[in-house]
């Protein structure tokens, strides 16, 4: 029990660190709201290695003390929806036999940036964002499947540890 | 086997894809001709609607961001939020696309001057 939270402790540090890295990062890929998502990483990380519970609340405290430290309220809202959005999709396919840890970061990827443009709908009100929907598919499969590149090495190398 | 991408993978990034096509091909026949004005929302209400074929520049919501429009084309090249976004856009030309500052909640969009079938089912 005391080593399950100095672990979930040393993953939201972590998850925190990659959100601060990627706003280092100026990679500009010259769409709006298209980011490579390194903290999502983690989350893929914990997704295997943690309880689903423990990684919605990894999830969601990432979301909240990044968000308040580099972002702002809307940051926090479109955030929320695409990390939640996506860590629900992600969970139902781990379920499902068969998909690699690159599927699942994939379809993670690309469910972040549906859950982000659905709030973004709403906030705005109007569907003339509905165009936007293909960039934003292709760009979260190829953030997806680099994160899930990385994760997939990553856990090789993290065999013994399994909270 | 065990380190590459499997056949579920597979099929998912060939969802993915086909989906885009889709998407990016209903665009392209339905909308993307006859566009000929702008139309200015804040906070889901029509603040004004302006003609691509004059070059202006426009305030909106009382000059949190400033639209441009030159030759035919739409920018915004003034806001006043931090993240800038909608300010690093593409200029915008073709029917339906739109530029969205998210934290102003101002949204333009160009339209075709003849409501189409296509807006009563998009609006």
């Amino acid at each position: 029990m005391r080593s399950r939270v100095a672990y979930f402790g040393v993953f939201t540090a972590l998850a925190l660190i990659f959100s601060y890295v990627e706003t280092l990062i100026p990679i500009n890929f010259g769409i709006p709201g298209v980011k490579l998502g390194l903290a999502n990483l983690i989350i893929v990380i914990a997704l295997y290695k943690m309880k689903l519970r423990e990684t919605y609340l990894l999830s969601v405290v990432r979301v909240l003390l990044s968000g308040f430290i580099f972002g702002n309220y809307f940051s926090i809202i479109y955030s929320l929806a695409g990390g939640i959005l996506s860590l629900t999709v992600m969970a139902l396919l781990k379920k499902r036999e068969g998909f690699s840890v690159m599927g699942i970061s994939i379809a993670g990827g690309v469910f972040h940036n549906i859950g982000q443009l659905v709030v973004a709908m709403l906030v705005v009100e109007t569907f003339s964002v509905a165009y936007y929907v293909p960039v934003l598919l292709i760009a979260g499969m190829i953030t997806g499947l680099m994160i899930g590149i990385v994760a997939n090495e990553m856990l090789k190398r993290l065999v013994n540890i399994q909270l | 086997m065990k380190n590459g991408l499997k056949k579920k993978d597979w099929m998912l990034i060939g969802i993915i894809v086909c989906v885009a096509v889709l998407v990016t091909l209903v665009h392209v026949f339905i909308g993307g001709k006859g566009a000929s004005k702008v139309t200015v929302k804040v906070d889901g209400v029509i603040q004004g609607t302006y003609s691509l074929s004059e070059d202006q520049e426009i305030e909106i919501n009382g000059g949190t961001n400033i639209l441009q429009i030159k030759n035919g084309r739409a920018k915004m090249i003034e806001a006043d939020c931090p993240d800038q976004l909608c300010v690093h856009q593409k200029a915008v030309s073709m029917n339906h696309e739109s530029i969205i500052c998210l934290p102003n909640k101002a949204v333009v969009t160009v339209e075709s001057s003849e409501s189409s079938e296509y807006d009563a089912v998009a609006n």
